[in-house]
């Protein structure tokens, strides 16, 4: 019962609270590359979920069977940008054998997850939080993927409207998506503290 | 390291400058949002991250213009983010044993240098493709743009949330800060009307 509660309270907490993308940053390339059309947002989301979910349980292990035990954390970054460049390469080739249609659809976006920095953001958060245990460390990856895919999904709701909107000229694109994230952190804000 | 186009007259101050101003990495590219948003709460980490990115940025183009003609193009990326790790992982460690505060406050930005778009967007379309002069060039008008936009954007935010620059003083006592600068809301608005700054001045020039 105490480890379903730690797991569901850091599962809310990194949704939510400690959003990745509103409150640490993480992410703002395809958060304001992919946000305007709200199927293509969900897409994205999606395939970052799955890939943050696998590099981080992936780097988790191998810091804590190989890394530490051997002293070797000095090629930690090294190690972990390997991890996921290779956990991308084998979700596209998946995606592309078995989903051709979404394979298609997900375009240049897959390859670019690589540099996307929630991902290696997530594992050196991890790391820095001193996660001690495989199953937290799973949940807090997946958490936060569902923490991304909601944030650009709003934001990719609001940008929609935003269409409509009478944007003076010199904030059109980008300056008036940034200026529309700082309201929408804001509002995040209300949820600090929740969780201590 | 004799490609044609080194040879050009004005071709390495306008490499240069570009980087500053014509291709500026953050205001006209939006390439590094991740760094340009997090650290700029005060110049302070601002600067030490800019002087990082500027190493970082430095060492890998040399590298990858030395490598390029060995460069098989489906390994390439993979070729420059291990490049890239190896330089920022000499980066945090060099922090960590100097500047044992400031990595502290720098915290995990330092090794997300990694995954900076403008050093692998640098790497892809200069160092790849020119020589060793161009590519040093362009990597200190690069990294010097962005270190200067950071700071432009770290001293807004730090006057504005607590009337000093650099740890020093300017406004008056009397002057009440502004919390949310500090916080995330104070650095998506900023940058958001920094943009429309830049936007309107290079309008009127156009």
């Amino acid at each position: 019962m105490d480890t379903l509660n730690i797991l569901l309270v850091g599962f809310i907490s990194i949704v939510i609270i400690n959003n990745l993308v509103l409150t640490k940053f993480l992410g703002i390339c395809p958060f304001l590359g992919v946000s305007a059309r709200i199927d293509m947002a969900f897409g994205m989301g999606l395939a970052v979920t799955f890939v943050v979910t696998l590099s981080g349980t992936l780097t988790w292990l191998i810091d804590h069977l190989f890394l530490i035990p051997l002293g070797l954390e000095v090629t930690r970054y090294v190690c972990f940008i390997l991890v996921i460049a290779g956990a991308v390469q084998l979700v596209e080739m998946y995606v592309r054998k078995f989903f051709g249609g979404l394979y298609e659809s997900f375009g240049i976006f897959l390859p670019l997850i690589t540099t996307n920095c929630a991902i290696l953001g997530l594992c050196l958060f991890i790391n820095l939080w001193g996660i001690d245990n495989l199953l937290e460390a799973a949940v807090l990856s997946f958490g936060a993927g569902v923490g991304f895919t909601m944030a650009i999904c709003i934001m990719a709701g609001i940008r929609e409207n935003l269409n409509l909107a009478d944007v003076p000229e010199c904030l059109k694109g980008a300056p008036i998506t940034l200026i529309t994230a700082g309201l929408l952190t804001l509002a995040f804000m209300g949820f600090a503290g929740m969780i201590k | 390291m004799t490609d044609p186009p080194d040879k050009k007259p004005g071709l390495y101050t306008g490499t240069f400058s570009a980087g500053l101003w014509r291709e500026n990495p953050v205001f006209r590219l939006l390439l590094g949002m991740c760094p340009t948003l997090a650290v700029t709460a005060a110049v302070k980490p601002a600067l030490t991250m800019g002087l990082s990115v500027i190493f970082v940025l430095l060492c890998s183009n040399i590298v990858v213009s030395l490598i390029r003609k060995l460069l098989k193009p489906h390994l390439r990326i993979l070729m420059f983010t291990l490049t890239i790790s190896t330089f920022v992982t000499i980066a945090d460690l060099f922090l960590k044993a100097f500047l044992p505060r400031m990595s502290e406050t720098l915290g995990p930005y330092v090794p997300l240098i990694i995954v900076n778009c403008i050093i692998i967007c640098r790497s892809e379309s200069c160092a790849s493709r020119n020589g060793l002069a161009v590519s040093v060039i362009d990597a200190m008008g690069m990294g010097a743009g962005f270190t200067l936009t950071l700071c432009v954007l770290a001293a807004v935010r730090e006057v504005l949330a607590s009337g000093r620059v650099f740890e020093v003083r300017v406004l008056p006592e009397t002057f009440v800060p502004w919390n949310a600068m500090g916080m995330p809301v104070g650095a998506f608005i900023t940058l958001g009307l920094l943009l429309g700054l830049v936007n309107v001045v290079t309008g009127k020039r156009a």
